[in-house]
């Protein structure tokens, strides 16, 4: 078995923990949007995760559809987002391929996992954009009470936007900001294991 | 003009002048520095709360004659809410929806009004605990219970054998009773006899009422007294625990010109109880069964409804049946108040017209009562002396004392009614300490937790009886007002005067902390189990039993839904179940329907109510949304349409477009449904 193969014992235990840290993923939102108003000091908020839509209150998910009806939104349902059902999957299989990258110890594992990591999560943040953009362009002006022209109610993947009177706040949450180390950790077992491969002195 | 006031307006002329030269000396360098601040000192900003901030404390003064509660906040002396109690209130439709009318309810049938006096908040260990509020109605004896997750009437106790529920509602230290005495004697049982005949057949009662669990409050027992005025009262705490302490006047038993026959004696009494003797002379069986009808109503707290149920009969003690029981001590002259220092030693009374102020000792009262130092005995009650039970008294505290609170570092404030002034005086020395006017001729006073173990020693609010020329005139019905007074240094100091609504006599308060985190936002939907609630815009309808028509309907931003009713005939009785399907925090609804001769009535989140309307001619009546709720509020609306008796128009309840479309959906998926188990079936057969 050749010496240049193998990664390193640390390489191994980041690679391992990354994809443990996924785990909490099943547990805790992405992402957070938060919707505040004049008449909403306390604020809307919507928390999304992994297989999940829900209201930062059991209650706010009804609120923000029972508003959203007055500019022809559709009702934001869960059940009509199949990527939901999908993503556990998704994540399932990346928790045991990065493990299974960690126990097997060689680098072409390795890479094929994180190229995975990264593909998956690209996707994700596209998807989860797309959705943004169709509640926010899919707007029903037939029966809309409240008709801008020209006007779309988006949120942001990421930041501030003002929609009538709603400022919209998307931020990653919890299990966004773990989603981020876990890639961060991965990133830094491939570099580790990149540089040992590459800048190795020949003699050693 | 007497030279005294030329001397007084000179005075004032020459405290505008340097006012004004500072004012102008002042307004150069840009400080401001108006004459009302140099005036008021720091007062503006001891109770200022700046737009968004909270104060410190939840004010609950009776509405006296509005029969209702006030809520207002301290420092800044703001106006949160009116609760409905004892008066029906358009406001709400509280007394005039179906689910609130039976909170009115009594032996006289129903009593949409009374005289609120006294706000008592439920104790634990001595000490305000914030779980309810009780309140009392004077007119036809009643008490209140308070809710303060909701701020709502939640139960209303009748108080039998009774007549001005005065002396009400104080509560014992652990809120296991709170007490209801007769203000006016009468024959008990009740009777046709001459009016003259008071001293033979009038007689009072002190009611003890089990108050420590909602939709429980009951009678728990009476206690037949000789025919005084039993005016005020309070329990006793620490070691007069067990104790309740009435005032009593007209010892004279005077039954005509009270004013002047009532004010004979140089003492009337002081009632001391213990309640403990009681229990324990009910449990040997000295009690006796005695009539007494009166009538519980409770609002349930799933359907939101309230019941009423009438009972009968009550335990009633004679102080000649159970010895110990009662003792009365001598105290001048007419008193008012009683009130019991924090430590629970001290009995302070209120003699309205004492020229000092009486302090009993609960240790001399037991000494006396262990060496039976009677001066007499009044049917059974022994008269305990003077001078043995006397702690001391307040010389030269004022004119016509009526009650004391106390700010928990020994020193006691007690409001003058003639002099119209507040006067503080220390504990143990009986020295007058301190005087303050209050504008004019002051009732009660209130001190955040002032009558507990642990007084919040800040603020003192006087709750006064006249305001003349203290503010605005708004024609010969003035208001009644409150001042808030910092007593949290050596000089007492004026911070506000405000107007109240109704006459507020006594007051309660507790820190802003104790009931802000658990103040109710709005009732959940699924655990609304009013029978007529509609739950979805799909479940809405209209149904029709013989005359009686249900319609229910629910309100959301921005519609009703049914909002086109038709098939209701004349003689019929339609009632609206309305049901806020928001489940949002302050999101309310209202409902009013043209020609309804009662009120409208307000629908918070997540509640069902219910009006009744008897439509009396054919025609459309629109009904519409009377809380402006949202940005389409004014298309919130819709009719009904009344045809005359007999017609043939078909019940009809239409629904939104949003009902519709939901209605729509589900016909499609039972639809669906249908067919999946048609072809299912079908393959099973082809099988």
């Amino acid at each position: 078995m050749s010496r240049t193969t193998r990664i390193s014992r640390f390489a191994r235990a980041v690679t391992a923990l990354a994809s443990l840290s996924l785990i909490g993923l099943f547990f805790l939102p992405l992402w957070r949007v938060q919707l505040v108003a004049p008449q909403y000091p306390e604020g809307l908020g919507m928390r999304i995760g992994i297989n999940s839509i829900r209201g930062a209150t059991i209650y706010d998910l009804d609120n923000i559809n029972g508003l959203n009806h007055y500019i022809g939104m559709q009702r934001i349902t869960p059940e009509a987002i199949p990527e939901l059902r999908l993503m556990p999957w998704i994540l399932g299989a990346l928790i045991v391929t990065g493990l299974i990258a960690a126990l097997v110890g060689r680098r072409r594992p390795l890479y094929a996992w994180f190229a995975g990591f990264f593909v998956a999560s690209a996707a994700g943040l596209v998807d989860f954009w797309r959705w943004e953009y169709e509640y926010g362009h899919n707007i029903d002006f037939e029966h809309a009470i409240i008709k801008i022209p020209g006007m779309n109610y988006q949120p942001p993947l990421m930041g501030v936007k003002q929609l009538l009177n709603f400022t919209a706040v998307s931020w990653p949450d919890a299990g966004g900001w773990l989603a981020f180390a876990a890639f961060a950790l991965a990133t830094l077992a491939v570099v580790t294991v990149y540089r040992s491969a590459t800048c190795r002195p020949a003699h050693a | 003009m007497s030279t005294s006031r030329i001397r007084r307006i000179s005075a004032a002329t020459a405290i505008v002048s340097a006012l004004g030269i500072l004012g102008y000396a002042c307004a150069p360098s840009g400080k401001s520095s108006s004459t009302s601040n140099l005036l008021a000192g720091d007062a503006a900003s001891r109770v200022y709360v700046a737009p968004g901030s909270y104060d410190t404390y939840y004010a609950f003064l009776s509405g006296g004659f509005s029969g209702q509660v006030t809520v207002y906040g301290l420092p800044s002396g703001r106006l949160f809410k009116q609760i409905p109690v004892f008066s029906q209130y358009p406001q709400t439709g509280y007394g005039y929806n179906e689910e609130s009318k039976p909170m009115l309810a009594t032996t006289f049938g129903s009593v949409p009004w009374d005289d609120s006096h006294h706000t008592e908040m439920s104790l634990t260990n001595g000490v305000p605990d914030g779980r309810w509020l009780f309140i009392n109605a004077n007119n036809t004896p009643r008490i209140a219970r308070i809710d303060l997750k909701r701020f709502e009437t939640e139960e209303i106790i009748q108080i039998p054998n009774a007549a001005g529920g005065h002396a009400s509602p104080f509560a014992t230290p652990d809120t296991k009773y709170v007490v209801s005495a007769t203000r006016f004697s009468v024959p008990i049982p009740q009777a046709d006899v001459p009016i003259g005949s008071y001293k033979k057949n009038f007689k009072g009662t002190l009611t003890f009422v089990r108050a420590n669990e909602p939709g429980k409050m009951d009678v728990a027992f009476q206690i037949m007294m000789p025919g005084y005025d039993y005016d005020l009262g309070h329990a006793g705490k620490g070691p007069s625990d067990g104790w309740f302490f009435f005032t009593t006047y007209n010892s004279e038993q005077a039954n005509t010109k009270l004013e002047v026959n009532a004010s004979q004696a140089d003492k009337d009494y002081i009632a001391a109880v213990n309640y403990k003797r009681a229990e324990e002379c009910i449990a040997a069986g000295k009690a006796k069964k005695f009539p007494g009808s009166y009538v519980h109503n409770f609002v349930d707290p799933g359907t939101q409804i309230a019941s009423s149920e009438t009972r009968n009969g009550v335990t009633m003690l004679y102080p000649a049946d159970c010895e110990g029981l009662v003792y009365y001590l001598p105290t001048p002259k007419s008193p008012h108040g009683v009130d019991i220092d924090p430590s629970g030693e001290y009995i302070v009374a209120g003699g309205k017209l004492a020229t000092v102020i009486p302090v009993h000792s609960f240790t001399k009262m037991m000494k006396a009562i262990e060496g039976r130092q009677f001066e007499k005995t009044i049917d059974d009650i022994p008269v305990l002396r003077y001078d043995a039970v006397i702690a001391g008294e307040v010389q030269k505290p004022g004119l016509g004392p009526l009650h004391t609170e106390f700010d928990g570092k020994g020193n006691a404030y007690t409001s003058m009614f003639i002099s119209s002034e507040v006067v503080k005086w220390k504990l143990g020395t009986w020295q007058v300490l301190d005087r303050i006017p209050v504008y004019y001729s002051v009732g009660h006073i209130m001190i955040p937790g002032g009558d507990g173990m642990k007084p919040y020693g800040k603020y003192l609010l006087a709750l006064d009886k006249i305001t003349k020329d203290r503010y605005l005139p708004t024609g010969p019905e003035g208001s009644r007002s409150a001042q808030l007074i910092d007593i949290s240094g050596d000089k007492m100091k004026m911070l506000l005067d405000f107007p109240t609504l109704g006459e507020p006599h006594y007051a309660q308060a507790v820190p802003a902390a104790m009931l802000q985190p658990t103040s109710l936002k709005f009732e959940k939907l699924s655990e609304n189990t009013n029978p007529f609630v509609t739950a979805s815009e799909r479940d809405g309808g209209i149904e029709r039993h013989g005359k009686r028509v249900d319609v229910k309907m629910i309100a959301i931003r921005s519609h009703f839904a049914p909002d086109v009713l038709e098939g209701i005939q004349v003689g019929d009785t339609v009632y609206f179940h309305v049901t806020n399907i928001e489940q949002d925090w302050n999101i309310a609804h209202g409902f009013a329907v043209f020609g309804a001769t009662t009120s409208g009535m307000t629908l918070p989140p997540g509640e069902t109510r219910t009006l009744k309307w008897i439509p009396q001619a054919p025609a459309v009546y629109p009904f519409y949304c009377t809380d402006f709720c949202s940005a389409l509020h004014q298309e919130m609306q819709g009719y009904v349409r009344v045809s005359p008796a007999g017609s043939t128009v078909a019940l009809m309840a239409n629904t939104s477009h949003t009902a519709q479309t939901a209605v729509a959906q589900k016909a499609e998926e039972a639809e669906h449904e249908h067919e999946h188990a048609a072809k299912h079936g079908g393959e099973k057969e082809h099988r």
